[in-house]
């Protein structure tokens, strides 16, 4: 089996507006979600990110703290899972929850261990 | 500022209600392997509460006060403990504890009311595995499901702290080499391992019901303790078993009488002396209410009996009244389940009072020899009332006398000397 990261993008504005009720309601669907991905034994980990962002340039010496990126462009998070496939594993992301608060989600196939 | 007496009585009887449960609430998520943490995790948030309380005072919910700061301190725990090896997460449950996403949510389902109740029986069942010593087991329960200090069992148990950490160490390595898993067992398992852990409640009832060295407040905390375990058997339709509404029963109709056992001055009162205004009536009515609805099914056990035989003496206005015919029969019954010597030595005091000393003693002649007796201080007591009412002053002192050496408690040592001087 094939692993998959998911990159899920944007959609910290529309958190930060909502109230502790529903973010808690919220974050019970990415329960469920990754739940279910769990059970089926495709789940391998993953992390959530604060919206701060640093990024050093080429060359190694200037730091920009402001992300000229836009809002949208901002990782807030990765799942790794595992899937057979890219449409299987493209299927699996279309269930983020996060995708109904206005987040985007990349899969992307992890580059697998040399032989 | 908060009373801090107040504080620490809610905290006392809170904790004594509450730590088994998130005990085995934190155990179910660290393993069976982490006790310790999960005892840590408990005993931090006692302190919090502590500290906490004692400036801002006791919160509207003081229960669910400490639930959410033990959950809390998991929450830490698992965020630090994330890439160590401590913890097993490979279940996929446990899996979702490693990850931001997930980890609040699913460490508040494990704090689901309804889960609670069943982890912790099944903490309950692991802490009554056959394979543990009876000793082992109690001390076990104390400790992590009472919320007992080493101290404090050690006081229950009249030893030292040393054994009693040494007794813990050994179970938690059982637990830990061979993972066991807290469960209530199957249908198939559930009435042999039931018995076992019924065993351990009654033995723990009696260590406070009869050890007459251990302080008050101690014996106390034992049998509420054996019937606050007894009662969350039945809380749960699959542990609603007959026998476990026989031994609450049962121990019902003792703990009514436990204030009558005792003078003021510490000296024990048999039962043909105690003042029956001070048993307590609403606890045995609650007893009477258990033997009712402990006669379902097909299954008359030992605890049955002894409940019926308990009842009877609860139920006698007088001594005088009490109906010695009903309970004979009942002590019959009791022999064919049980042929102990034990039930026999007490099945010949039914005797004495029915038939007289001459009849009571041809029964006890079938205990002679027998090794166990020999060397316990009731059948020598037995034995010394018998003969005292044959007139025969000479054996009568014998055996009280050899009772004597044969009681570490103090009560009933000075109880066999009174009688000893009485007699002579």
């Amino acid at each position: 089996m094939k692993q998959f990261m998911f990159l899920f993008k944007g959609g910290d504005e529309v958190w930060d507006n909502k109230s502790p009720e529903e973010q808690e309601i919220h974050m019970q669907h990415w329960q469920e979600w990754i739940g279910k991905i769990a059970e089926q034994e495709k789940y391998i980990g993953g992390e959530r990110l604060y919206p701060r962002v640093n990024t050093i340039e080429p060359g190694g010496v200037k730091v920009t703290d402001r992300p000229l990126v836009e809002a949208k462009e901002i990782v807030g998070g990765y799942i790794i899972v595992k899937a057979d496939t890219f449409d299987e594993a493209t299927e699996m992301a279309k269930g983020c929850p996060g995708l109904q608060w206005e987040s985007s989600v990349e899969v992307r196939e992890v580059w697998p261990m040399e032989d | 500022m908060e009373n801090r007496d107040h504080i620490d009585t809610t905290l006392n009887h809170l904790f004594r209600q509450e730590s088994g449960k998130m005990v085995a609430v934190l155990i179910k998520i660290f393993g069976t392997e982490n006790i310790e943490m999960a005892e840590d995790v408990v005993q931090d948030a006692l302190v919090s509460a502590l500290e906490t309380w004692k400036f801002r005072g006791i919160p509207d919910n003081p229960k669910a006060w400490l639930y959410r700061t033990a959950r809390n301190k998991a929450i830490d725990i698992i965020r630090r403990k994330k890439h160590s090896k401590t913890i097993d997460f490979s279940d996929p449950q446990k899996q979702l504890l490693t990850s931001g996403y997930t980890l609040k949510t699913t460490m508040n389902n494990f704090w689901e009311e309804h889960q609670i109740q069943d982890d912790f029986l099944g903490m309950m069942y692991a802490c009554c595995h056959p394979d543990i010593s009876q000793e082992n087991q109690i001390t076990f329960i104390l400790k992590s499901l009472c919320g007992f200090s080493t101290k404090e069992v050690a006081k229950s148990f009249l030893t030292s702290e040393d054994t009693i950490s040494k007794r813990l160490y050994r179970t938690k390595e059982y637990f830990r080499k061979h993972k066991i898993r807290p469960e209530i067992p199957n249908k198939s398992a559930i009435v042999p391992r039931t018995e076992a852990v019924l065993s351990a409640i009654y033995l723990m009832f009696n260590e406070g019901y009869n050890s007459t060295n251990a302080d008050q407040l101690i014996r106390k905390d034992l049998i509420g303790q054996a019937m606050l375990l007894c009662r969350s058997l039945l809380s749960v339709e699959r542990t609603k078993l007959p026998e476990v509404y026989a031994l609450m029963a049962l121990m019902c109709f003792h703990a009514a009488r436990v204030d009558s056992r005792v003078t003021t001055e510490g000296s024990l009162v048999l039962l043909s002396k105690q003042d029956r205004t001070k048993w307590d009536i609403a606890l045995i009515q609650s007893g009477q209410d258990y033997l009712n609805r402990a006669s379902f099914g097909d299954r008359l056990t030992m605890y049955h009996l002894e409940a019926a035989i308990a009842y009877e003496h609860c139920q006698a206005k007088y001594y005088v009244d009490t109906d010695w015919n009903k309970i004979l029969e009942y002590y019959d019954l009791l022999l064919d389940i049980a042929n102990d010597p034990i039930v026999f030595l007490n099945r010949s005091l039914v005797i004495l009072e029915l038939k007289g000393p001459k009849e009571a003693l041809k029964v006890l002649d079938k205990l002679k020899n027998n090794k166990l007796l020999e060397n316990y201080y009731v059948y020598h007591a037995t034995l010394g009332e018998v003969y005292y009412r044959l007139s025969d002053p000479t054996l009568s002192k014998v055996h009280y006398e050899k009772a004597l050496q044969l009681t570490q408690s103090k009560w009933e040592q000075q109880f066999l000397k009174d009688k000893i001087d009485s007699k002579r």
